[in-house]
């Protein structure tokens, strides 16, 4: 079993914010990230998946210090990022980096290409000439499967699979040992997805990188992760290895995630169709009491909303649900 | 096209054998939208061809703008013998009167709107990249600023010190950056938005850095834009002060020196106001033109 | 006796004037659409598809044109004037977008759009406008529909806008739905929501829809027949069962393969198409997908393949005729 790298505990990123109605409205706070902890191991690739408000984005930033947190700790390297000075933290930032989800979006739409890929480089090695930094650029675009030649082009000239393969080679070029992956096919082709997905494993494997990858539904996150976290509105459902997601999910929140995903099968969509999960994605300014989703939950009973249930290991999982033995047993 | 992405690392070549050719930035891209919009080059061509005048003729032409000639009073323009545009009052060349109008008219709005894109860019990127309470205040002094009322403030000013040109590019800039501070902040803003932004950061690039870096670049586009539209419109002002008795002083002239001295004399010597305002008013459209021409290329909206 | 067929297209395309040149965006397709039938379209971006269906409902940007004849109900679409086209949009024809605020005015109430094709189209009063536009928002189960009705876009969730949307599509009954997209752009929870009240409306309405998407999850859940398309010609077209069991081009193949699915029994490995997708402006002379294909033949670079009958109702666009079994990344 490797190391934690990354180990982040009780996570709290909130927002405070003004509601539109009323000039002297007392500002109100968006739990956005709500006691979130976890541990990335060296080496692996922990998938997170959640919907939209769920907190994942918002939770990737704040471990790269570009959100600030309000309360819990992030801790690598011997060290808490949460905690450090605005100094400290760029320091650190040799050794995390980012892969963002719309690869045009990301890149300066009027630096070149080598220019893009030598900006971190600039950063924490100044003193490199420039064509040391040509030359790493260059040995870094190789392993990304750019061409020497593109050096000199522009974003805007590149297609939409090229464009995310520059920002992979962007995170790597100071070989970081953490690299968080903002959905980073979400925004492409089909049928590029699966380029970029195999490039990312074989580029964890040369590296030795640890990814967390953040999705928003299952299916992107199978292929590449071995372990798999689950949020809904900004807490931790369920982290599990993948098979046991799969195959013997126990929150109920999961399980209607995997329900939800339509198989490309159409027998199987014939005798069993997508069963959709009631309700309405709650406001993460007034979230439920108790259990966040006992307001979709069929099992849901009167302590699901007096006590939050803790996330705690059931098997090889964790979950957090106080129901989740019997679920597993009614299951079985 | 990209390799194979599982093909094993190639060999790289040495740096100096790369021969990678250029990309077409963007700037490229847009002035190659630019010159297909036949009246945005037409206009600059003609603006190219008043300038150049404006240079040569004073320089080429065997009268001066500011000695009078009392046995050449008023005549009017005359295709052979010498005035070709004709004389004032004073018997002074209105050719070169023009000419040197133009060059001081167009002198002033250069100066004038250099210095108030210096101030309007540096206050509108400082609010809109700092924010929070500091960016507050800074726009409310904007706001503060635009309301007080131009006119009275310049004579002030005339009354105080006098008419001198340093003074007229003072008062002009002071009321003119307000416009491109506030649209420096708006896309500064919009810009930090951008995720290439948060790129930079995550990378590790500091705060001053990405300001110089990346804002300033992806600022120069909607700068020029306004830029360009703001040289007309300090022309124009300059020339409003010059017709209330507030622009250059004599002999020196400016357009709209030419055009107030013309109006007095409009029922006798209508040319006198006919041929400065015809080139005031061409200057002014076509620098307008131009600006909506570059507005259409490089506005990142209409990308 | 086959049914006569709701909508027929015939060697349509669209074609553009750009500054690089012209760009066929769509070349000669042929389509048919039957009463109650639901036809899915799959391509990526440069396949064509959305043009192929702006062309068809006479929606194509300025500098485009559209040939060929499309027939809705017996009447000629392509070419027809933009007063009786602006009749069949919206009355006849229903439209849902992926992104729903393309659909919704954030400055009108939901009820002021639900209400206003009735009137206009339908020559509804008002206070029956108001009643069927209730009565539809609880066929798209939007929880307190009254309410619902004086709200404003913006005050909806992304779900609950896209059945809004849905909504506005069917409020006159039209007899054909066009999906571009409809859940794309939704969460996997939402989608299900929506795929399954797209199920519930066909049935309760027998509308015929046109679903245009490239997940074949959603693909396999609600189509009866399935064209695909790649650089603007139809490649492969058959039931659901045949394209999803019987493929027979190697880029339906492709797309089902690279697609990351939850399956368990599948390969650890993603099989990538290499390449890039087609630039429209810069197609090959021969066929389109052959610099991807790992069934390339010589003849495949010189001529564009022809549909042709692999068997009843399945056809497919390919000189390849062998066995679909390399599994290997092209050379």
């Amino acid at each position: 079993m490797s190391a934690p790298i990354l180990a982040v505990r009780d996570l709290r990123v909130y927002f405070e914010i003004r509601s539109n109605e009323g000039w002297l409205s007392k500002p109100q706070t968006l739990r956005a990230v709500d006691g979130v902890t976890f541990d990335l191991l060296q080496g692996e690739t922990l998938g997170v998946v959640g919907e939209s408000g769920c907190g994942k984005t918002t939770m990737a930033r704040a471990v790269l210090g570009l959100v600030p947190v309000t309360s819990g700790e992030v801790l690598f390297g011997g060290k808490d990022l949460a905690h450090l000075d605005a100094g400290e933290m760029r320091a650190q930032r040799q050794h995390l980096q980012i892969i963002f989800q719309d690869p045009l979006a990301s890149l300066d739409p009027r630096m070149t290409l080598g220019q893009i890929i030598a900006e971190p480089l600039r950063s924490f090695f100044p003193k490199l000439t420039a064509s040391e930094r040509q030359a790493k650029v260059v040995e870094i675009m190789g392993h990304v499967g750019l061409l020497p030649e593109q050096i000199n082009r522009y974003p805007h000239e590149f297609s939409g699979g090229q464009a995310q393969r520059i920002g992979i080679a962007r995170a790597l070029i100071l070989r970081p040992e953490v690299v968080v992956c903002d959905e980073p096919v979400s925004a492409l082709d089909v049928s590029i997805k699966a380029q970029i997905l195999n490039l990312l494993s074989d580029l964890q494997e040369r590296f030795g990188l640890s990814l967390l990858f953040i999705a928003h539904d299952l299916a992107s996150v199978r292929h590449a992760s071995r372990r798999v976290m689950v949020l809904y509105l900004g807490k931790v459902m369920e982290l599990a290895p993948w098979k046991d997601i799969y195959r013997t999910p126990l929150h109920p929140y999961t399980q209607a995630l995997i329900q939800a995903i339509p198989p490309a099968d159409p027998k199987r969509a014939r005798s069993n169709p997508v069963k959709p999960l009631g309700g309405e994605l709650p406001s993460p300014i007034s979230p439920p009491s108790g259990c966040v989703f006992r307001t979709r939950c069929q099992h849901a009973i009167e302590r699901c909303s007096l006590e939050v249930p803790l996330l705690r290991p059931v098997g090889e999982s964790l979950v957090a649900c106080h129901l989740a033995e019997q679920i597993q047993a009614a299951s079985a | 096209m990209s390799a194979a992405p599982n093909q094993a690392v190639v060999s790289i070549p040495p740096v100096a054998a790369i021969s990678a050719p250029a990309g077409r930035s963007l700037w490229a891209d847009a002035m190659a939208r630019l010159m297909q919009n036949r009246f945005a080059v037409a206009s600059a061509i003609l603006l190219g061809v008043i300038v150049f005048a404006a240079i040569i003729v004073p320089w080429i032409s065997p009268y001066n703008y500011y000695t009078p000639q009392w046995a050449l009073l008023d005549l009017p323009p005359t295709w052979h013998g010498g005035h070709i545009f004709g004389t004032d009052d004073l018997g002074r060349d209105l050719l070169v009167r023009v000419m040197w109008g133009c060059r001081i008219s167009l002198f002033i709005g250069l100066i004038a709107t250099i210095v108030s894109v210096v101030i309007g860019v540096l206050w509108g990127a400082a609010a809109g990249f700092v924010g929070g309470h500091v960016d507050s205040v800074m726009m409310r002094i904007v706001d503060i600023l635009y309301s007080v009322p131009f006119i009275p403030f310049v004579i002030i000013l005339v009354v105080m010190f006098g008419r001198d040109l340093f003074l007229i590019f003072v008062a002009i800039g002071a009321v003119s950056w307000l416009d491109i501070a506030r649209i420096v902040r708006g896309q500064t803003l919009s810009l930090g938005n951008k995720e290439f932004i948060e790129a930079a950061r995550a990378s590790g690039v500091s705060g001053p850095s990405i300001v110089v870096r990346h804002l300033v670049p992806n600022l120069l586009g909607i700068v020029v834009i306004y830029a360009t539209l703001t040289v007309p419109s300090v022309i124009l002002f300059e020339a409003f002060l010059s017709f209330l008795g507030l622009g250059v002083q004599a002999p020196m002239t400016s357009l709209g020196v030419l055009v107030s001295d013309g109006a007095s004399e409009l029922q006798s010597y209508p040319y006198l106001l006919f041929i400065p305002a015809v080139f005031l008013a061409l200057i002014v459209y076509c620098l307008n033109y131009l600006g909506d021409g570059l507005r259409d290329v490089l506005d990142p909206k209409e990308r | 006796m086959a049914p006569t067929p709701l909508l027929e297209v015939r060697d349509v395309s669209v074609e553009f004037a750009t500054r690089e040149g012209a760009v066929r965006a769509v070349s000669q397709v042929d389509l048919d659409l039957v009463t109650g039938e639901t036809l899915a379209i799959v391509g990526e971006s440069g396949s064509g598809k959305s043009q192929m269906l702006l062309g068809l409902l006479g929606l194509t940007a300025r500098n485009g044109r559209v040939s060929g004849s499309a027939r809705f109900k017996g009447e000629e679409l392509v070419g027809a004037g933009a007063k009786r086209l602006n009749q069949i949009r919206g009355a006849e024809i229903g439209f849902v977008f992926q992104d729903p605020m393309t659909s919704l005015n954030p400055y009108l109430t939901i009820g002021r759009q639900l209400t206003e094709p009735l009137t206009v189209h339908r020559r509804v009063g008002s206070a029956a406008a108001t009643a069927q536009a209730i009565e539809m928002l609880h066929a798209v189960h939007i929880t307190e529909p009254e309410r619902r009705m004086q709200q404003y876009p913006h005050q909806l969730s992304g779900g609950m806008r896209q059945r809004v949307a849905i909504a506005m599509a069917l409020i006159c009954r039209p007899e054909m739905l066009i999906a571009d997209e409809p859940t794309t752009a939704l969460d996997v929870t939402v989608q299900a929501q929506v795929l399954s009240l797209l199920r519930e409306v066909r049935e309760r309405f027998g509308t015929a829809v046109i679903l245009v998407t490239h997940d074949l999850g959603v693909i396999a859940e609600l189509a009866d027949r399935v064209n695909v398309m790649y650089a603007g010609r139809i490649v492969e077209t058959g039931s659901v069962d045949e394209i999803f069991y019987n493929c027979r081009h190697p880029y339906t193949q492709a797309l089902e393969r690279s697609i990351p699915q939850l399956d368990d029994s599948r390969l650890e490995r993603l099989v990538a198409i290499a390449g890039n997708p087609p630039n429209p402006l810069h197609l090959p002379p021969g066929c389109a997908f052959a610099p991807r294909c790992p069934y390339r033949l010589d003849v495949c670079d010189k001529s564009v393949p022809p549909l042709e009958a692999v068997e009843a109702g399945h056809r497919k666009a390919c000189f390849y005729e062998g066995a679909l079994d390399r599994m290997a990344e092209p050379a």
